[in-house]
């Protein structure tokens, strides 16, 4: 048999080595290219009226009410969301793991974690928005809500999963109830991966455009005005970030785009802080 | 089986079946536990030693393939049966893992979390209750400067008595131990074994190993199974030096195992 030479092996082994960082440095070229445009093209439409002003005169216009309005709404998801899919992880890693009705769960879910978030967003559309007649930030929440479910349901349920049967049984042993062994001490063993997971779905959601386009759209004022009552984040258009992006990024007047870029910017830090601590969380977590 | 134990009986078992699913782990075990005696199982490995102490507080319940039938009476009461309160007989038949597994929480907290499940305390109280499970567990002068610190940064064998002052605080009258040393280094070994005779005078206490010097070191009496069935059970003197059967004389002479 004849062999291949010495120097064709190592070459085709510094060829896959060569090209594998290659094809590395792109995909974080692109990040930093992205960080880099966002970041010069945001910042130069900081200013002190761009936090605290909802004006829409271009140059001087602030977005106040769309920071505040993202954050309102992103966190009614989280109230909404979070508890549900803790609960629904609960119950895939606890008492349905091998039952018939808990692998539908868990596939379902899988299922609409690949769902394309515009669909979440028109179906929230028909559900509520349709039937109460207006656009309002509740029905975007309840939009990133659903999309938040499925993926804090599944890593629920896998940072369940990981700890270790002994744990179960010890707490068992000693009398407790199942729902106090979950609670007390599955949950405390598992705390950062969960902290990790809810912070990472409420990033994912917090930068969603399509969901909110449905059901929260947008809004010139402040999600609640001092003085008007707080149904209008149930029963109004609601301003966010996102949708305020996609509303100036496409005017004609340059000062609303540099408005977009500026939002851009705030969603992007905001996105980039949420990873950022998820990674603290989950390296403290190790020590 | 060869069966001629005297005294004051804690638990009683007759005709125990195991299944994991369609395999049958025990079959037809019958075996009386002495009250205040330390019984050892003793056995090669998969001969269900250890699934056998799993049925004294049906913690095998947590899984839905395992299935037991039989009696098992533990005061006379057979714990089986539908209508036992089984929090109640986990508070009475406590339990060692082959593994220490101390609660994510402080070390004080891993005792008094039991407490709490099943008394109603005050602070003063659990604060008692907690000394003495770790005075009674050999524990106390190790940790009671941290007893604030993580109940996971104790040495192995720390951890393993601290799971014992866990179990002893909901003052049980009955504690399994499933190869408590298997994961300690030898002198946390030593310091378990010796906590066990000091444990025997307020406990029965049934402890599977795989150590038969351990068996012959701190049992009274001692069962030897393989391939499911209790081939001999006697005192542990007598098991050791003139066993009745083949099987555990080749057993612990070490021929097989």
């Amino acid at each position: 048999m004849k062999k291949r030479p010495v120097f064709m092996r190592k070459f085709t082994d510094r060829l896959v080595k060569v090209a594998s960082v290659i094809a590395a440095l792109v995909g974080i070229f692109f990040l930093f290219w992205i960080l880099l445009v966002v970041v010069t093209k945001g910042l130069s439409a900081f200013n002190l009226k761009f936090f605290t002003d909802i004006s829409l005169d271009g140059e001087k216009g602030g977005i106040a009410n769309a920071i505040v309005g993202t954050i309102v709404i992103t966190f009614t998801a989280v109230i909404l969301g979070v508890p549900a899919g803790l609960l629904g992880g609960v119950f895939l890693s606890e008492y349905g793991r091998s039952s018939r009705i808990g692998s539908i769960i868990r596939f379902s879910s899988n299922v609409m974690m690949g769902m394309p978030s515009i669909i979440i967003g028109l179906f929230v559309y028909s559900i509520i928005v349709y039937n109460t007649g207006t656009f309002s930030g509740f029905s975007g929440a309840f939009a990133l809500a659903i999309i938040m479910l499925p993926v804090v349901l599944r890593t629920t349920e896998d940072m369940l999963s990981l700890v270790p049967n002994a744990l179960r049984e010890a707490a068992m042993a000693l009398g407790a109830p199942r729902w106090k062994v979950t609670l007390h001490v599955l949950f405390r063993a598992a705390k950062t991966g969960l902290i990790t997971g809810v912070l990472l779905a409420t990033a994912r959601v917090s930068g969603e455009t399509a969901p909110l386009l449905f059901t929260s759209l947008n809004s010139y004022y402040w999600p609640a005005e001092p003085g008007w009552h707080f149904w209008q984040f149930f029963n109004s258009p609601t301003a966010n970030l996102t949708v305020t992006i996609n509303d100036y990024a496409m005017s004609p007047y340059a000062g609303l785009n540099s408005i977009a870029w500026g939002a851009a910017l705030m969603i992007t830090a905001g996105v980039l802080a949420l990873n950022i601590t998820a990674r603290i969380f989950f390296r403290e977590a190790k020590k | 089986m060869k069966n001629d134990i005297k005294g004051d009986i804690k638990i009683s078992v007759r005709g125990l079946n195991f299944f994991y699913g369609s395999h049958q782990a025990l079959i037809g075990n019958d075996i009386d536990i002495l009250t205040n005696r330390v019984t050892a199982v003793i056995g090669p490995s998969g001969c269900g030693k250890s699934t056998h102490l799993r049925v004294y507080n049906r913690i095998f319940e947590l899984y839905r393939e395992q299935k037991a039938s039989g009696t098992v009476m533990l005061d006379g009461e057979n714990i089986l049966s539908a209508d036992v309160d089984i929090l109640e007989l986990r508070r009475k038949v406590g339990m060692i893992f082959q593994k220490p597994t101390p609660f994510p929480m402080s070390v004080y907290e891993n005792i008094a979390y039991g407490l709490r499940l099943h008394y109603k305390l005050g602070k003063g109280e659990i604060m008692d209750k907690v000394e003495k499970a770790l005075k009674s567990a050999a524990l106390w002068e190790e940790v009671k400067d941290k007893l604030d610190r993580p109940g996971m940064a104790l040495s192995g064998g720390q951890q393993q008595r601290l799971c014992i002052a866990r179990a002893i605080a909901v003052e049980p009258e009955v504690i399994l131990m499933d190869e408590p040393t298997s994961a300690i280094d030898p002198i946390g070994t030593a310091k378990i074994e010796e906590l066990v005779g000091e444990l025997e005078k307020k406990f029965t206490i049934v402890i599977v190993t795989h150590n038969m010097q351990q068996a012959a070191r701190i049992s009274d009496y001692t069962a030897f199974f393989f391939e499911g069935r209790i081939i001999e059970y006697g005192e542990t003197e007598q098991i050791f030096t003139k066993p009745a059967n083949k099987k555990t004389e080749d057993y612990i002479t070490g021929r097989f195992g």
